[in-house]
């Protein structure tokens, strides 16, 4: 359990800093327009990614406390 | 021994954060949210032993165990909107977290409701 989830942590800063880095090529290649793009896909990635660990702790709260 | 692992975690974090909140603010954000999850996902199984233990001891004692359920189902709500609202001002949305605290208070309040009926009756049959 824990290691699965220590390597999503680094899954996303690996995303975060390939994303900073294309971000200043396509500024520097004048393509305003596509680094915004890239910023929100990286952005939607990423939380699509959280998305699942936070649904994952949901399910254990809610078995730990029996909520709903 | 989990508390190597959550203090290594959240110093590697706090180095990953720190790296990407100068170049992306909002994976930054991503990034403090996993550890927290992450956190609270290596030590919840102690909570679960806790609580096994603590509804044994209420079963022994003859309590009704409704009132029990409705007190972990409290605690539940508390830490997960604890959560919510750390991480909204982490992000520096207080007024979202102030929402979220607000939320889990009502929510709580009525869980709490038929306690406080029972309670009451109590005390009226005491009343002559």
């Amino acid at each position: 359990m824990e290691g699965i989830q220590i390597d999503l942590l680094f899954r996303i800063a690996g995303i975060g800093i390939f994303i900073s880095v294309l971000n200043i090529v396509l500024k520097q290649a004048e393509k305003q327009e596509q680094a915004q793009m890239l910023t929100l896909v990286g952005v939607v990635i990423v939380l699509l990614m959280v998305l699942q660990l936070i649904n994952e702790l949901f399910q254990t709260m809610r078995t730990i406390f029996n909520l709903y | 021994m989990e508390i190597v692992q959550v203090v290594g975690l959240g110093l590697l974090a706090m180095v990953l954060a720190v790296i990407l909140r100068e170049f992306r603010p909002e994976l930054a954000i991503q990034v403090s949210i996993v550890a927290g999850v992450v956190m609270i996902l290596l030590v919840i199984n102690y909570v679960v032993n806790v609580v096994q233990v603590v509804t044994e001891i209420s079963v022994d004692a003859g309590m009704n165990i409704v009132y029990l359920q409705s007190l972990l189902r409290i605690v539940g709500i508390a830490y997960l909107a604890e959560f919510g609202a750390q991480v909204c001002r982490d992000a520096g949305e207080g007024s979202i977290a102030a929402k979220i605290d607000f939320a889990a208070k009502v929510i709580i309040l009525v869980i709490a409701i038929p306690i406080v009926l029972a309670v009451i009756e109590s005390i009226m049959q005491l009343i002559p």
